[in-house]
C-alpha cells in the first residue's frame, strides 16, 4: 500500500463515524484505520438481545416479557459494516478496518465481511492479558499464530498485526507472523490498565491518553526489527510531535500511527505535523521518507549494541549520577 | 399451511391490516394486540391500503375511546384493543358509538371484572357489562374464529353500521397456540368492499360538507330519535350470516350466528358463547356416541340477538335446554345469556330453560363438567338456576360432577412441564409447538398458566400434539409425559397429579437413576408405583452448565422430550437454534448433542415407597384461616375449596406471607459479625424484608439457639445492648441488593463484606430456628428514628411480597410502613404493588407486635387518589364527630374507662367512633401508570383539595405490571412496548408540575443514591399539614438491568442527571438534593438494557434521542437551580 506520507490516523473514537473520517481525510490523512469493532462487543450484542427476550420473561401472567420483541435487531458489527462501507464511498484514501479479539471464536469470521465490505487492509489487534498461569508464553503466542492463520485464509487484503510488548522474543515472534501471513505489524498496544478507587474499594477501568515517552520501547524494538523482518513496521503509542514521528520513521517505521495527539488537539493537528515533517525534511535535504526509513535502525548505527545492554550500563551509569545531585 | 399463533396475534393480524388509526392502552390480557401493533407499525408494516397505521398509546382506555371515537369521526377506519375494567372506562363512547351508528370493531379479550377481588382471568363480565350500549357482540370461541370473525366484525360493521364489540376468552382464548389459517389480504378486501369504506368516509365531520352531530335533544323528540335505528338492528343479523356464508365459500370455514351440534333430535340441549362451546361440543359428540339424545349450541352473535335464527337453529325435539353464561349478575333472575334465550324462546311451552353459571376467573369447564350439565336436564326436576366447576356448600347452587370423566383423544400426546418463570421452560415449549405443530398431518396446542408471584414463579404448560383438530380449551387431565424441570418442586406442587398411568415422567435432577430414588419424596415416590409411571432423569443443570449455557435448561429438556415422547422435532430444534440463539448457537448445539447421553431411565421395579412425609405446608401454630384456606391454596388445591371457605366481600386476614415459606434463593446472606458496622443499609433497602436487626439486652440471647450471632452495640445511646442481623433464609429471594449495599468490608480482603452469599440448602435448617428466636425478641422502638441505622430498629409491617427479585419498589413500601404503620390506611392504585401486595394465596401487609398495622386496600386503577381523598375525609369526618361527642359528654382522660358501663346512645356511638381519634396517616400509593397517565385528573383534584393525603409513587418509568409498556414517565430513548422505536417525548416532570400548584410538599428520592434523603423526605411528607407527593425512583426488571446492582443504577442515575433530588416544602421553598451531575448520561443510557437495545433496532434514532436526552438533563438542572436561586432571592 503506497501513502501520500507516513502519519496515519489510529483507531480511535475519532474513527469511529463517518464525519470523523472525513475531517482526518481533509486534514491530509493518506489512509484511516477505523476505530475497532471488539470480538466481545460481538458476542455481548447477542446476549444482550438474548437476556433482553429473557429476563423476566414467562414468568407471570400478566407479563410474558418486559420489551417489544426483538425479531429484527442489528447488532455493532452490521452497524461497523456499515461504517466501511460509507467510508470506502465517502473517502479517497485507504480504509483499513480494524478487529481486536484474542480467541478464535466466530468473531474472527467478521474478516471476510469487513473484506466485502470493502476494506483496503485490516488491522487484527491481538488484545490479551495472558494471565492464565497454566497456559505458557509460548501457547499464548501459538494461538496468536493460529489466528492470525485463520484471519490470513479469509482475506486477501494487506493484513497488519498490532501486538501489545509482552512477547519473550519480538523479533522471533513477528517473523513468525510473517510465515502466517501478517503483512505488517504495529508496535506497541496500549494496555488500558485498571486503577483502584480507594473510596469505593473497587477496581475501575483506567484510560489516559498517550505520552511521547510511551514510545520509546517501540522505537527500540523497530530499530531492532528492522531489515531483519520481511514485512512492514509501524509504530503505534506516544507519538505527539514531528520529533516523535521522524524518530519511528528512522529507527524503521514505514508508518506512524497516532491517536492521542489528534483527539487532543482536534484532527487539523494532523496537516499541521504533516507540514513541520515536510519543513524539517527540506530543512535537512532530505528527499524522501524512503531516505529516513530505518537510517537509525540498529543495523545502521555505528554501535548497534546500544540498542541493547550496553545502553542499559550507560543509563544506570549516567541516571545514577544525575540523581546523586 | 397453518401458522401457529395465539389468539391476540391472530385478531391483531386483521385489525391491523384493517386499520388507519390503533388508539391503545395496556390492560391484561388483551395488551399483547396493542404491542404487536406497535412493533409493526415501527418496522414499517403497512395495513391493506400501503399505508402504516397511525398508532397512539393514550393515557387510560377512555382516553382511547375518545381518540377512536374521533378518529372515526374524521373518517378514518380505527379500532382499539381492550379488557375489563378498561372496556368499562369506555363504555360512555361506545353508547355514543353505537347511537351514531359508527362503523367499528373494538376486540375485547374477556376478563373478569374486580368486584370483591381483582381478576386478570377470563370471562365473560365485563362483555356482559356493556350488553346495553347498542354495539353489535360477537363471540369467538377458537383462535382460528377470532382471525376469521375479526374481519366478518369489520365487514358487518361496514355494512350494517353498528360498532362491534368482538369478544373472545381472556388467556384461554387471547392467549393459547393454536393452528391458524390465515386470511389474505385478498380474503380482506373481498369482504371490505371500497364503497362501503367510502361511505364511512363520506359520513365523517368536514368543513366541506359541514353537520352537526351530538345535539342535545328534549322529551319531544329524544325517544323516536332512539327508535329510528331499529332498521339497523334488525337488518343486522341476516347481514352477518350473510357476510359468514361469503367467507366460508371463500376459506371453506362455515359459521352460523349460532350453531348446533349433536343427535339430530335431541331432547336434550346445552347453549353458551366462547371457548366453553368447545367442550360442549366434544362432550356432546361423546355422550351421542355413547346413545344419548342431545346437542349444544354454540352462539356467535349476541347482539343483536336474533330470536328468529335462535329458533331455526334449536331442534324441535328438545325439551330441555341449558344455557351457560361466563358471568355473574348478582340479584338478577338469570344471567344475561340465559334471560335472552328465555324470552326468545318463551312461546316454547314444553321447553324447560335452566340457566347455569361456570367459569368465572378463567375456573375450567372440562367434559366432566359439562356431561354434569347434559345430565341435570335428564333429572325429573333439573336444578333451573345452577352453577357447575365448583363445590358451593353456601347456596347448594353446584352441580356434582365426575372427574373422571375425560375425553382426550387416546393417541395424541399430551404433555405437562413445570418450569419455574423465565427458566426458558415456557419458550421452549412454545418453540415445540411451533417446530410440530407447523408440520403437515400434526394438529398442536399450547397453554401455559403462569403462577401470580412475580418472584420464582413457577409455570405449567399444557401441549398437546395429535392427527386431529383439537380445539379443548381446557388443561391436560390426562397427561402422557409430564417434565419437571426444577427437582425442588417435587417437594412443593402436585406434579404427578396429571399423569395418566404409564406416562412418561421426565425429572431435571442432580441425582443419577441410581441415587434419585432415595432423595424423591414419599409421597411422589407412591405415585410413581401406583401409577407405574416411566421415570427418566436428566441433569440438565449440570448439561446446560458443561455446554457453557449456565443455568438455562431449556434446550436439554426440550431435547428429552422429543426424544422420549417419540415426536420429531430434532431438526426443528437445531433450526430453531440457528435463529435464536446466534450468539449461543454452539453451545445449544452441544446441549442438544449431549441431551441424551445424560438420560437415563430409573428402574422403579423392587422399588418401595419410603422416607419421611413431607412436612406440611404450613405449621401448626399458624391461624386457623391460614392452615384450612391459605395452605389449600398455596398447595395449589384452591380449586377443590367450597364456597363456604372465602369470605363474601373480599376481606382477609394481614400478615399471611409468613406462613409461606418458598424457599426461594439458591443462596443467602450470611452476616460476618465481625465486619458489620450496624449501618443498617441492608435492612433498609431488603425488598422482601427478609433480613432485619435488633438491638437486646444480652441476658435475652442467654438461651439463643446454636450459632445464633450478635456483637456489641455500637448505638450510643444503648451501649451495653447486644445487636443482632438476622437472615430469614427461607423468605429471602437471593436478590444480592443487600450484599451489594453493604459498605463494610475486610481490611485486607476487599472483597469480604459483612455480608456474602452463601448456599441456602445447608443453612436451611438453622436459618428457620435462628429466625423463629429472633422474631420472638422484644424491640423497643428507637427514642428517634430519622437516621437509616436507627430505622433498621423499627418493625415492618410489609414482608415477604411476591414482588420480583430485587424489586425497586418494595423498600420504599416497607420504611413507609416502618415509620407509619401504627396509624397508616394505604390506598393501592392497580398495578405491580396491588398484586404484589394482595394477591393471593398470600399476602405481605401485616400487623406489627403492638398488634396495629397498616390497613390496606386497592380500589381501581385511575381512582387511587380520590379513593384516599375519601378515605381522609371519612377519618377527618369521624375524628370530628367524636371530638365532638367527647365534648359534648364532657368526658376526659382515659376515654374508653369513661365510656365505660354508660348505655346512652351518644356513648355508644364515641365508643365505636374512638379509634378515629388515634391520627391517621393516609397514603395514595401506586405507579407511574397510574400517577403519571390513568389516576393524572385524579392526583391533580387531590393536590388541589389540599387535603392530607401523601402520595407515593413508585416510578419505574414503564407499566411494569402488565409487560413494560411506555408511560408518560419513560424517558426519552427508553425503548418500552408501545414505544419500540424509543421513546421520542421527555418524561414527564410530574414533581415540578406539584410544584407549581405551590400548595404540595414534593420529593424525589432515590434511595440507592441517597438514603438519607429518602428517609427525610418521607418524615417531612407526612407532617406536611395539606398533600404530599414522594417521587421515587424505582430501578425494574423492565428496565434490562441485573437487578443485584439495581441500587448501582439509582446512584448512576443521580449521578448523570437523569433523576434528580430534592425536597420542596410550598413553606420554605426547594432544596435540591442533587449535586450538578458528575458524569455524562451516556454512561447510564449504556449501562441499561432499556436504551442500549435502541441502538440495535434503531441507531441513528438512538444517537439523537441521546443528544436531546443529555440536552434536558442540563436543562432541568438549570431550571430546578433556578428555582432554588428564586428562593434565596
Amino acid at each position: 500500500m503506497t501513502l501520500e506520507h507516513p502519519l496515519i490516523p489510529s483507531a480511535s473514537p475519532l474513527t469511529s463515524s463517518l464525519d470523523g473520517l472525513k475531517r482526518l481525510e481533509d486534514a491530509g490523512a493518506p489512509a484511516v484505520v477505523l476505530a475497532s469493532l471488539f470480538e466481545e462487543q460481538v458476542d455481548l450484542q447477542h446476549e444482550l438481545a438474548e437476556s433482553i427476550r429473557h429476563q423476566g420473561a414467562e414468568a407471570y401472567a400478566e407479563a410474558v416479557s418486559y420489551f417489544p420483541p426483538l425479531r429484527e435487531y442489528r447488532v455493532q458489527a452490521d452497524e461497523y459494516l456499515e461504517l466501511v462501507e460509507g467510508a470506502r464511498r465517502r473517502l479517497g484514501i485507504p480504509v483499513i478496518a480494524s478487529l481486536n479479539g484474542c480467541t478464535s471464536g466466530g468473531w474472527v469470521g467478521y474478516a471476510s465481511r469487513l473484506e466485502r465490505a470493502g476494506a483496503h487492509a485490516l488491522e487484527l489487534n491481538l488484545y490479551h492479558l495472558a494471565a492464565d498461569p497454566e497456559r505458557s508464553g509460548a501457547e499464548v503466542e501459538q494461538r496468536y499464530l493460529e489466528i492470525v492463520q485463520g484471519v490470513r485464509q479469509q482475506i486477501h487484503i494487506p493484513l497488519a498485526v498490532k501486538l501489545g510488548p509482552q512477547l519473550s522474543s519480538p523479533v522471533h515472534f513477528v517473523r513468525q507472523l510473517e510465515k502466517a501471513g501478517a503483512s505488517a505489524v504495529v508496535i506497541w498496544n496500549r494496555f488500558y490498565q485498571c486503577n483502584l478507587d480507594l473510596e469505593q474499594l473497587e477496581v475501575v477501568p483506567h484510560l489516559e491518553l498517550s505520552r511521547s515517552y510511551e514510545m520509546l520501547s517501540a522505537l527500540t524494538w523497530t530499530a531492532v526489527m528492522f531489515a531483519r523482518v520481511g514485512l512492514d513496521l509501524a509504530v503505534t503509542g506516544g507519538a505527539h510531535t514531528v520529533e516523535d514521528v521522524l524518530k519511528a520513521l528512522m529507527a524503521g517505521a514505514s508508518a506512524v500511527q497516532m491517536a492521542s495527539e489528534l483527539l487532543l488537539h482536534g484532527p487539523e493537528r494532523l496537516s499541521q505535523l504533516v507540514l513541520e515533517l515536510g519543513h524539517w525534511m527540506r530543512e535537512r535535504e532530505y528527499l524522501s521518507v524512503e531516505q529516513l526509513k530505518g537510517s537509525m535502525s540498529q543495523q545502521r548505527v555505528a554501535e548497534p549494541a546500544v540498542y541493547l545492554r550496553a545502553n542499559y550500563l550507560r543509563t544506570l551509569q549516567y541516571g545514577g549520577e544525575r540523581w546523586r545531585g | 399451511m397453518a401458522r401457529m399463533m395465539d389468539g391476540n396475534e391472530a385478531a391483531a393480524r386483521v385489525a391491523y391490516r384493517t386499520s388507519e388509526v390503533i388508539a391503545i392502552y395496556p390492560i391484561t390480557p388483551a395488551s399483547p394486540m396493542g404491542e404487536l401493533s406497535d412493533q409493526w407499525a415501527s418496522t414499517g408494516r403497512t395495513n391493506l391500503w400501503g399505508d402504516v397505521p397511525r398508532l397512539i398509546e393514550m393515557q387510560s382506555e377512555g382516553g382511547a375511546a375518545g381518540a377512536l371515537h374521533g378518529a372515526l369521526q374524521g373518517g378514518s377506519l380505527a379500532t382499539t384493543f381492550t379488557s375489563s375494567q378498561g372496556l368499562l372506562l369506555m363504555l360512555p363512547n361506545l353508547f355514543k358509538l353505537a347511537g351514531e351508528l359508527t362503523s367499528m370493531v373494538l376486540h375485547i379479550a374477556a376478563r373478569s371484572l374486580a368486584t370483591h377481588a381483582l381478576s386478570i382471568f377470563g370471562d365473560h363480565s365485563d362483555a356482559m357489562a356493556v350488553r346495553s350500549t347498542g354495539c353489535a357482540m360477537l363471540f369467538s370461541s377458537t383462535v382460528q374464529e377470532v382471525h376469521d370473525q375479526a374481519l366478518l366484525a369489520l365487514a358487518a360493521g361496514l355494512e350494517g353500521r353498528l360498532p362491534v364489540l368482538h369478544v373472545f376468552d381472556g388467556f384461554r382464548t387471547s392467549h393459547e397456540i393454536a393452528p391458524v389459517e390465515l386470511l389474505s389480504d385478498d380474503d380482506l378486501q373481498a369482504l371490505l368492499p371500497s364503497e362501503l369504506i367510502l361511505a364511512h368516509r363520506q359520513r365523517a365531520l368536514s368543513p366541506e360538507h359541514p353537520v352537526v352531530r351530538g345535539t342535545a335533544q328534549n322529551p319531544d323528540v329524544f325517544f323516536q330519535a332512539r327508535e329510528a335505528a331499529n332498521p339497523y338492528y334488525e337488518r343486522f343479523p341476516d347481514l352477518m350470516q350473510a357476510l359468514m356464508d361469503r367467507l366460508g365459500e371463500r376459506t371453506g370455514r362455515s359459521y352460523r350466528l349460532f350453531e348446533y351440534r349433536g343427535h339430530p333430535e335431541p331432547d336434550r340441549v346445552v347453549m353458551a358463547m366462547g371457548s366453553a362451546c368447545e367442550t360442549l361440543f366434544e362432550t356432546a359428540d361423546a355422550l351421542v356416541h355413547a346413545g344419548e339424545k342431545v346437542g349444544a349450541i354454540k352462539v356467535r352473535l349476541f347482539r343483536p340477538f336474533s330470536s328468529a335464527h335462535l329458533e331455526h337453529c334449536l331442534p324441535h325435539s328438545c325439551r330441555a335446554l341449558a344455557v351457560l353464561d361466563r358471568t355473574r349478575e348478582p340479584g338478577a333472575c338469570g344471567e344475561p345469556l340465559f334471560q335472552d334465550v328465555a324470552c326468545a324462546l318463551m312461546h316454547r311451552r314444553s321447553l324447560q330453560i335452566c340457566g347455569g353459571r361456570y367459569g368465572l376467573s378463567s375456573k375450567e369447564l372440562t367434559p366432566a363438567m359439562a356431561r354434569a350439565v347434559f345430565d341435570n336436564l335428564s333429572a325429573e326436576h333439573p336444578r333451573a338456576r345452577f352453577t357447575v366447576g365448583i363445590s358451593d356448600d353456601v347456596s347448594g347452587l353446584s352441580l356434582d360432577y365426575d372427574p373422571s370423566f375425560t375425553l382426550e383423544e387416546p393417541d395424541s400426546v399430551r404433555a405437562v412441564f413445570w418450569g419455574l418463570g423465565s427458566d426458558g421452560t415456557v419458550g421452549a415449549n412454545k418453540s415445540s409447538i411451533k417446530i410440530i405443530g407447523e408440520q403437515p398431518g400434526i394438529c398442536a396446542q399450547g397453554y401455559f398458566v403462569y403462577d401470580s408471584k412475580k418472584a420464582g414463579a413457577r409455570t405449567v404448560s399444557h401441549l398437546r400434539f395429535g392427527k386431529r383438530p383439537m380445539a379443548r380449551p381446557y388443561l391436560i387431565e390426562r397427561a402422557t409425559f409430564v417434565g419437571i424441570h426444577q427437582f425442588d418442586f417435587l417437594e412443593r406442587y402436585p406434579v404427578l397429579e396429571r399423569a395418566e398411568p404409564g406416562a412418561t415422567v421426565l425429572l431435571n435432577s442432580p441425582y443419577t437413576a441410581d441415587q434419585v430414588w432415595e432423595h424423591l419424596p414419599v409421597e411422589i415416590q407412591r405415585e410413581l408405583l401406583e401409577k407405574k409411571l416411566r421415570l427418566f432423569v436428566v441433569d440438565a443443570t449440570g448439561v446446560a452448565r458443561t455446554a457453557g449455557l449456565g443455568g438455562r435448561i431449556n434446550t436439554v429438556m426440550q431435547t428429552c422430550f422429543f426424544a422420549l415422547s417419540g415426536l420429531d422435532g430434532m431438526e426443528g430444534i437445531k433450526k430453531h437454534i440457528e435463529e435464536k440463539y446466534p450468539a449461543r448457537r454452539e453451545q445449544n448445539l452441544a446441549a442438544v448433542a449431549m441431551a441424551l447421553e445424560h438420560t437415563a431411565q430409573v428402574t422403579l421395579a423392587g422399588r418401595v415407597a419410603e422416607g419421611e412425609a413431607l412436612e406440611p405446608l404450613v405449621p401448626e401454630e399458624a391461624p386457623a384461616f391460614v392452615r384450612e384456606v391459605t395452605a389449600v391454596l398455596m398447595a395449589e388445591q384452591g380449586d377443590r375449596l367450597p364456597v363456604s371457605a372465602l369470605p363474601a366481600d373480599g376481606t382477609f386476614p394481614v400478615g399471611t406471607a409468613r406462613w409461606e415459606r418458598r424457599n426461594l434463593a439458591r443462596e443467602v446472606p450470611v452476616w460476618d459479625n465481625e465486619l458489620c458496622i450496624q449501618c443498617g443499609k441492608c435492612v433498609l433497602v431488603c425488598p422482601h424484608a427478609a433480613i432485619r436487626a435488633k438491638l437486646v439486652p444480652p441476658w435475652l440471647l442467654a438461651d439463643a439457639p446454636d450459632g445464633f450471632l450478635s456483637q456489641k452495640s455500637m448505638f450510643r445511646e444503648h451501649p451495653d445492648q447486644l445487636y443482632t442481623l438476622q437472615v430469614a433464609v427461607e423468605d429471602c429471594t437471593g436478590c444480592t441488593l443487600c450484599v451489594d449495599v453493604c459498605p463494610a468490608r475486610d481490611k485486607s480482603h476487599v472483597a469480604r463484606k459483612a455480608l456474602g452469599m452463601a448456599e441456602q440448602r445447608p443453612l436451611r435448617q438453622k436459618g428457620r430456628e435462628h429466625w423463629e428466636f429472633f422474631l420472638k425478641l422484644p424491640q423497643e422502638p428507637p427514642s428517634k428514628a430519622s437516621q437509616v441505622k436507627e430505622i433498621q430498629l423499627l418493625e415492618p409491617a410489609f414482608e415477604f411480597s411476591s414482588a420480583c427479585v430485587g424489586c425497586g419498589e418494595t423498600p420504599y413500601v416497607k420504611l413507609l410502613t416502618q415509620l407509619f404503620g401504627e396509624r397508616a390506611i394505604v390506598a393501592n392504585a392497580t398495578g405491580c404493588s396491588s398484586i404484589y401486595g394482595g394477591n393471593l394465596p398470600t399476602t405481605p401487609w401485616s400487623k406489627l407486635s403492638s398488634g396495629r398495622g397498616p390497613a390496606w386496600s386497592n380500589s381501581l386503577f385511575e381512582d387511587n387518589a380520590e379513593f384516599a381523598l375519601g378515605l381522609r375525609l371519612a377519618a377527618d369526618a369521624q375524628a370530628a364527630r367524636a371530638r365532638r361527642l367527647v365534648e359534648k359528654l364532657g368526658l376526659q382522660g382515659d376515654l374508653r374507662a369513661a365510656l365505660q358501663g354508660r348505655d346512652d346512645p351518644e356513648s355508644r356511638d364515641l365508643m365505636a367512633l374512638l379509634d378515629s381519634l388515634n391520627p391517621r396517616s393516609i397514603w395514595a400509593v401506586g405507579g407511574d401508570g397510574w400517577a403519571y397517565d390513568i389516576g393524572c385528573s385524579g392526583l391533580d383534584h387531590l393536590f388541589a383539595s389540599g387535603a392530607k393525603v401523601n402520595v407515593l409513587v413508585l416510578d419505574t418509568e414503564v407499566y411494569s405490571n402488565t409487560g413494560g409498556q411506555a408511560s408518560k414517565a419513560t424517558p426519552l430513548a427508553a425503548v418500552a412496548k408501545f414505544a419500540a422505536a424509543g421513546r421520542s417525548m421527555p418524561k414527564k416532570d410530574l414533581g415540578m408540575l406539584a410544584i407549581l400548584t405551590g400548595r404540595v410538599y414534593v420529593a424525589q428520592v432515590a434511595m440507592g443514591a441517597n438514603d438519607t434523603q429518602t428517609v427525610r423526605a418521607f418524615r417531612e411528607a407526612e407532617a406536611f399539614p395539606g398533600p404530599s407527593l414522594i417521587i421515587a425512583y424505582s430501578h425494574c426488571i423492565a428496565h434490562g438491568i441485573d437487578m443485584g446492582k439495581g441500587l448501582r443504577q439509582q446512584k448512576l442515575a443521580v449521578e448523570t442527571g437523569h433523576w434528580l433530588l430534592y425536597r420542596f416544602d410550598p413553606r420554605t421553598g426547594l432544596e435540591l438534593d442533587s449535586k450538578e451531575p458528575t458524569r455524562p448520561l451516556r454512561e447510564y443510557l449504556e449501562s441499561e438494557g432499556r436504551f442500549q437495545i435502541l441502538r440495535q433496532t434503531h441507531p441513528e434514532s438512538a444517537a439523537r434521542l441521546a443528544e436531546e436526552a443529555q440536552q434536558q438533563v442540563k436543562e432541568r438542572y438549570q431550571r430546578y437551580r433556578a428555582l432554588v436561586a428564586s428562593r434565596s432571592e
